[in-house]
């Protein structure tokens, strides 16, 4: 092998992407020539000095959502009903103006919800990519929620359930529909769980219903003036059991 | 940087698609959908990435992985194989070497012309400033981003795909539709640019 050969080889040694016998070859060259063996050294201290994770971009949200929304599961007929409203305010009756009132805050609504499902399969999907799973990352839930204090403006419930098969794993503060909201992250297996934890609606408890988007299964619940989103790529019938067993440790006297 | 009615320009495409969609609610292409997303998606970061080094431009950037997602979609029945990163690169590629080497002022580079001074001094005709007497420092990542994006372009889309991206090197052949010979020598050349930057950069 002449140095010319080794020169280029040498990256491909460096990149594994030689068999053993080119491999061995490179080496043999490498080691015995005082002109090809500093270099070996050099780009091998160049590929590790290299600050890859910091290197990558991460495409902003705004870009997500765009493309999101230009993808075909952005329902068609959901388009039509709101065209069928516009057609109620033409009609002009006082009665119709009134329905199609009630019917635009419905639309609206559905729309408004649709969006926070896609922020929270858009935050999840984010949280599973690259290395930012957790920002406090202890399975100690004593630690876990005073690290949301002054980060979130709610105090979100921490309970440790690794006893009934869901690990703690940490928590992460995230985005969604424009509000910093708290992310408290669990393991099932190798299947990992976001419960986003918002504002919800005062007073008012909403029983967990599930939603499936994109092939995550979602739980969504609202009690003590909170709202929660437990998603997940896990079946249906254990996040359901999670919501149960979540809710059974923050109220034990409930669910005896 | 792309002016206002180029980028209106370059959103019509799109508008003519969205009303295809809505004209075909069918299940078959909400499944198509669901395929591409759950396939594509994750992948959105990397193709930022590489879309952010092709183009110096942040806006640009958006624009550009935009379009090559709305491609991808339409093209996704014809995608074959098993890693769909690579095609969402070559995809990217296309997107950025066509429209935008054509509206931004910024990327007039895009095509190969830099090809010439790469045959011009063969790798081993350079003399090499004996490269372990040069210590490289830890430098920030802000540091080392600029270095790779001032790289000429052939030699900064390899280095990127192969040591950000982590392509292997038939699959950087296969996105820049080259032989893996070329491949390896860009590598060769990316890397000893690169190190030269960063050496010299530190002694300023």
């Amino acid at each position: 092998m002449t140095c010319n050969e080794a020169e280029i080889l040498l990256h491909a040694l460096l990149d594994g992407e030689l068999d053993a016998g080119n491999a061995y070859q490179v080496e043999t060259h490498v080691e015995n020539c005082p002109r090809c063996a500093p270099q070996l050294r050099a780009y091998r201290e160049l590929q590790q000095a290299m600050p890859i994770a910091q290197l990558h971009f991460t495409a902003p949200m705004s870009l997500r959502r765009r493309i999101e929304q230009a993808l075909p599961a952005a329902a068609p007929p959901r388009a039509s009903s709101r065209r069928s409203v516009l057609k109620g305010f033409v009609m002009g009756t006082a009665l119709s103006t009134a329905m199609a009132a009630s019917l635009v805050v419905a639309v609206f609504r559905t729309d408004q919800d649709q969006r926070v499902l896609g922020d929270v399969v858009s935050a999840h999907v984010r949280s599973l990519q690259g290395d930012h799973l957790t920002d406090v990352r202890t399975s100690d839930q004593h630690t876990v929620k005073p690290w949301f204090n002054g980060k979130v403006d709610i105090a979100p419930p921490v309970v440790d359930l690794t006893v009934q098969g869901f690990t703690l794993l940490g928590g992460r503060l995230d985005y969604i529909d424009g509000q910093a909201v708290a992310s408290i992250v669990y393991r099932r297996r190798t299947h990992v769980i976001n419960l986003f934890v918002t504002q919800g609606p005062p007073s008012e408890t909403r029983e967990a219903r599930l939603q499936t988007l994109q092939g995550f299964n979602i739980q969504r619940w609202a009690a003590r003036s909170l709202e929660f989103f437990a998603i997940s790529d896990l079946n249906a019938e254990e996040l359901r059991e999670f919501v149960d067993k979540f809710e059974a440790e923050l109220h034990p006297a409930a669910h005896t | 940087m792309l002016d206002q009615s180029q980028r209106q320009g370059l959103t019509l495409p799109w508008k003519a698609g969205d009303n295809m969609m809505a004209g075909n609610g069918s299940d078959a292409y909400q499944d198509k959908g669901r395929r591409f997303r759950d396939a594509a998606m994750p992948h959105l970061d990397d193709v930022y990435t590489l879309a952010r080094y092709l183009l110096h431009d942040a806006a640009d950037a958006d624009d550009a992985v935009q379009e090559c997602y709305l491609r991808a979609l339409r093209y996704f029945d014809t995608f074959r194989g098993t890693e769909i990163k690579p095609w969402l690169f070559a995809i990217l590629r296309n997107v950025c070497r066509g429209e935008f080497a054509r509206r931004s002022r910024t990327t007039l580079a895009m095509d190969d012309t830099t090809d010439d001074a790469e045959a011009a001094a063969p790798l081993w005709q350079e003399e090499q400033a004996s490269p372990e007497a040069e210590i490289l420092h830890q430098r920030d990542a802000e540091t080392i981003r600029r270095l790779v994006a001032e790289l000429p372009q052939p030699f900064r889309e390899t280095i990127v795909l192969r040591e950000i991206n982590d392509l292997s090197y038939r699959e950087i052949a296969d996105v820049v539709g080259i032989p893996v010979g070329t491949v390896m020598s860009r590598l060769a050349r990316a890397r000893s640019l690169l190190r030269k930057a960063w050496v010299s950069e530190e002694k300023t």
